[in-house]
């Protein structure tokens, strides 16, 4: 069955009388409401810098816990939607704002957010000062950061590639830019746009639980949250909290999952442009419950009617006949104005950066920590190969397998969203227990999290081979390493280029949590750029802070532009199965 | 009988547009193009592939501006989409997100006609156009001709004075353009609905001859009108009709004839930029091999398009590369196998590669160009970028990228050139590589 939308307009007829699904879906929702409406209030109470937070490693307490990290995450995902439609909007439209906005783009999401935490929250307390709110939106501002930059290329990119007949026919239809937008452009987008914010949430656990807790100016500040009571376990070298803890992220990742990307994706679903007939259409129950539900039916349409309202509002008053209303015009002047104008501020802001990093640091540091960039590179590399060579034959064996594959792709894109950070402590416990490598064994803790990315991307590449191609080879006999060479690893490798460059940007960032790893006072350290940004933040030594993310970040650019967009054009001509 | 522009529904006056390219040179694709569209006419545009028919509808859509000219509609300029014109699209242009009714009242909401009268005159609009029962369907639940029913309703709930159609039956398969042809005419002639006049683009002359009241033939590079042929057919059209076949004929003949040139010129000069038809080495081949059956090798121009089950747009490209290539003669409507095509006919393999490739190198420019620069080349390489942006200099980017992939695809049929893929480097086939070349290499080795 397909899904049905819910439609725009409200008629009070006797459809209007509740049914036995409003029995559920009432509750639920006013439950919701409520929980949102006390975990809110919470967040913005008086707070001083230096008081203490109340918080126990009472298991009963993760509840509450699980749900202020919750709402951490939904501010967070609400500022990057709200980021992305403007910026997006913005760099999409006009062709100045493009200019700066898309390279800085660019650079934005190869920039290691953990190491600015420190930076931003004492921002943010300034701006709230004597109330917890400063904390609480530097934490989400962390989380916002490591959410936003996919989703805005998401839809820089829709909003480029609309299709030329529809732009045409919206044209042809009289719709003004606002109607044109929510009409044609948006709905256009939308499919992408939460696929890449299913991406974005299920990476952003991580920062959720790196974020809570945070040290500024030597104090260290624990906001209510999971990540916090992980932090205090880990200081009272608590396993059981911690396996707690574990269980607790587990089952909120299966309710944000069920409760939030589910119905998303399954309503979603409409907007796609072009179905692939077979394919199978997402479906939620949460979704189906809601339609079929009268009353939620009338209240999801509420909005839709002011929506509704707004198209006549903006519509367009000129007929298009007799004199010309507007002229657009390029001025040849203006682009070369504009160019200079960028590029002279670019050159005065790396002149300033460059002058505090030599004043405070001095010449010899820089190249050293060039030395940890090189080092924490090596790991990377390193670690993406030995991922790959356990993931790729693992994935394709079950890709290769729709049944096994259907069951296990939800459980390794959940794996990828759980946040490898909590398991960091088991990680000391064994090198200290073992007398283990520092330099070697931590370097695991990198590719954690990120390594399902590479899992779930080759089974989904696997999965996608088409049958007549697999067909061929059988018939042809193609056996061994010579079915791989010519027929499994052609096919799948777009797709494994894709989750290569997420497994590899992921560890990039991770390095700063895990090359410098504590359980109680115990701190194990490797030699790496991540440990040293680590080190400079809790030291709050700012200007390392900044060379250290400098570093970082040119290690990212350069690997991007260098190896993985060069695979990716690659995968994209040469191994395009259409 | 006096002009009165305003008395015409639509009327154009020395209309040019040029394009402008990266480079800042010009591309002028319409030139000095009159038209005028009176009520109660249907008026077909008919071209090849190129010929700016599709950018002249846009500028009467008032999609695309025009760069000198009067465009005018019932005597006003046009600026922009207006509202007495409507169009309707070859790809559908359909809102996938959108229902048939949603579709359908997409113009009537952005000009925010009140929710009921919408609602009522989609639905209307709906009923006429025979998609009662699909109001809550969306365009993917549907096949291709209930789409352009939708693309009909979409235009038709405008109540346009003007209809614009481009090839809006190319993407159905026969028999369904077929009905969607005649239920239009029948709406038309009975006055089911209150458009005044229609033009639309078409690349299938049966179908211009079947619906229109006059034929508007174009040329190319520039376009422009290059002849206007009156059909006086009462509806509905027998297509076997002696009389419907004559005007076919007189098009297929208009369409064919080559450019007059000044007497005493020798044959057309072939320019590098020359926008080369589309056609497969392996098609021209089949329709050599139609023509060699023929007894005396000569056709009637709409008798192929039948025996080859060919659209008119793809029998003319093959036509046209036949003919640049030396292996037939086009006359008034009229083919005829040249000696060369003959000889290529009777060949085999390996004889016709040969003739194909000296043909190739002999009248296709950009052939005998790639092969010189090759030739002259220490190393008998060349990467294609340094073709391509030679031929940016007179077509548009997709074009010349089009044009240089035909090239490489007839020079490696014709084994006077290989080309690699991967690193975009064309090259001389070994065999042809002089033995010198050989100790070049070692020589530099």
């Amino acid at each position: 069955m397909r899904q049905r939308i819910i439609p725009p307009t409200i008629s009070f007829t006797p459809e209007m009388r509740p049914n036995a699904w409003d029995l559920a879906a009432l509750p639920l929702v006013l439950g919701v409401l409520w929980l949102l409406a006390f975990g809110g209030s919470q967040m913005s109470t008086p707070y001083n810098l230096g008081d203490p937070l109340p918080m126990s490693l009472d298991p009963g307490s993760l509840p509450y816990y699980l749900l202020r990290s919750f709402l951490r995450m939904a501010a967070g995902l609400a500022a990057s939607l709200l980021f992305t439609v403007v910026y997006a909007t913005l760099a999409a439209k006009s062709r100045y704002a493009e200019k700066i906005l898309v390279p800085i783009l660019d650079i934005l999401q190869s920039i290691p957010i953990l190491g600015f935490l420190s930076i931003t929250v004492t921002g943010f307390i300034a701006l709230f000062p004597g109330n917890l709110l400063g904390v609480e939106c530097a934490a989400i501002f962390a989380i916002f950061t490591s959410q936003a930059w996919n989703m805005t290329f998401s839809l820089y990119q829709s909003l480029r590639t609309v299709p030329h007949d529809l732009a045409e026919a919206a044209e042809m239809y009289h719709l003004s830019s606002w109607q044109r937008f929510w009409r044609l452009e948006l709905p256009f987008a939308t499919p992408p746009l939460i696929w890449n914010m299913m991406m974005s949430v299920s990476g952003g656990w991580f920062f959720v639980v790196a974020s809570e807790a945070i040290t500024v100016s030597g104090q260290n500040i624990l906001l209510p949250g999971i990540g916090s009571y992980i932090s205090m376990a880990i200081a009272a070298k608590n396993l059981t909290a911690i396996g707690w803890a574990i269980l607790t992220m587990l089952v909120g990742i299966l309710i944000y999952d069920q409760l939030f990307f589910r119905p998303l994706v399954a309503w979603a679903d409409k907007f796609k442009f072009e179905s692939i007939p077979g394919e199978d259409i997402p479906s939620s129950w949460l979704l189906t419950h809601m339609q079929r539900s009268k009353i939620m039916r009338t209240l999801a349409s509420l909005p839709g009617l002011a929506w509704n309202a707004s198209l006549p509002l903006f519509r367009r008053r000129h007929d298009g006949l007799g004199q010309p209303t507007r002229s657009v015009r390029s001025y040849p002047w203006m682009d070369k104005a504009w160019n200079a104008l960028v590029a002279v501020t670019a050159a005065y802001a790396l002149i300033r950066i460059s002058d505090v990093v030599r004043v405070e640091v001095g010449l010899p540091e820089v190249l050293h920590v060039i030395l940890l960039g090189l080092a924490t590179a090596l790991r990377v590399i390193v670690l993406i190969i030995i991922a790959s060579l356990i993931w790729v034959p693992v994935g394709v064996w079950i890709g290769l397998r729709p049944k096994l594959a259907q069951t296990v792709q939800p459980i390794a894109q959940f794996m990828a969203a759980f946040p490898a950070n909590l398991m960091f402590p088991v990680a000391v416990i064994l090198i200290q227990k073992y007398n283990a490598s520092v330099e070697i064994w931590t370097s695991p803790l990198m590719i954690l999290g990120t390594q399902w990315y590479i899992l779930f991307n080759v089974i989904a590449g696997a999965m996608s081979i088409p049958t007549d191609l697999k067909d061929a080879g059988g018939n042809f006999g193609l056996k061994g390493w010579l079915r791989w060479k010519r027929l499994i690893l052609p096919s799948i490798f777009s797709s494994y280029v894709t989750g290569a460059i997420t497994a590899s940007g992921g560890s990039w960032n991770a390095s700063i949590v895990s090359e410098m790893v504590s359980w109680g006072n115990t701190t194990l350290m490797a030699t790496g750029v991540g440990a040293y940004i680590a080190e400079a933040t809790q030291k709050g030594d700012f200007p390392r802070i900044w060379l250290g993310c400098c570093v970082l970040s040119g290690f990212v650019i350069l690997f991007n532009r260098l190896l993985w967009r060069r695979l990716y054009r690659l995968a994209e001509e040469r191994w395009r199965i259409d | 009988m006096t002009i009165n522009p305003d008395e015409d529904l639509i009327h154009l006056a020395g209309v040019r547009k040029a394009f402008r390219a990266p480079d800042r040179s010009e591309r002028t694709v319409l030139e000095g193009v009159n038209f005028r569209l009176r009520e109660g006419e249907i008026v077909a545009l008919l071209g090849k592939s190129g010929s700016g028919k599709s950018t002249l509808l846009r500028i009467i859509a008032g999609l695309i501006k025009a760069n000198g000219g009067d465009v005018l509609y019932r005597g006003r300029t046009i600026n922009g989409p207006a509202k007495g014109i409507a169009m309707v699209f070859q790809s559908f242009a359909l809102f996938p997100w959108l229902t048939v009714q949603q579709n359908v009242e997409l113009g009537l909401e952005a000009m925010a006609v009140p929710s009921a009268e919408r609602e009522d005159r989609a639905l209307k609009v709906i009923d006429v156009i025979g998609l009662g029962g699909f109001e809550s369907a969306y365009p993917r639940e549907l096949s291709g001709g209930m789409r352009q029913r939708v693309g009909f309703a979409r235009a038709l709930v405008m109540e346009p004075d003007v209809l614009l159609m481009d090839e809006p039956f190319s993407a159905l398969d026969v028999l369904t353009a077929e009905t969607l042809r005649s239920d239009l005419l029948e709406l038309w002639q009975e006055r089911q609905i209150p458009t005044k006049g229609i033009l639309f683009v078409s690349h299938n002359i049966e179908e211009a001859v079947t619906m229109a009241d006059r034929v508007l033939i174009f040329s190319s590079d520039p376009g422009r009108v290059k002849a206007e042929i009156p059909v006086n057919l009462s509806h509905p059209r027998d297509t076997e009709a002696p009389a419907f076949k004559a005007i076919v004929d007189e098009i297929y003949a208009v369409m064919t004839q080559q450019p007059q040139r000044a007497a005493g010129s020798p044959a057309e000069p072939l320019s590098l930029g020359y926008r080369l038809p589309e056609a497969t080495p392996h098609k021209i081949e089949g329709m050599l091999e139609a023509l060699a059956e023929e007894d005396t090798g000569t056709a009637d121009i709409p008798i192929l398009a039948e025996q080859l089950e060919l659209p008119d747009d793809t029998l003319f490209q093959l036509l046209e590369a036949g003919r640049l290539l030396g292996f037939i003669k086009v006359d008034h409507g009229d083919v005829a196998l040249l000696p060369a095509g003959r000889a290529y006919v009777n060949g085999n393999t390996a004889q016709r590669k040969e003739i194909f490739a000296e043909h190739l190198l002999h009248h296709i420019s950009l052939a005998t160009h790639i092969r010189r620069v090759l030739d002259e080349r220490r190393d008998h390489r060349a990467p294609e970028n340094r073709f391509l942006q030679e031929l940016e200099d007179y077509l548009t980017d997709d074009e010349a990228e089009r044009v240089l992939e035909l090239v490489i695809n007839w020079g490696r049929f014709a084994e006077v050139f290989e080309y690699d893929y991967n690193s975009g480097v064309l090259s001389l086939p070994e065999e042809d590589e002089p033995a010198a070349s050989e100790g070049d290499a070692s020589a530099a080795e």
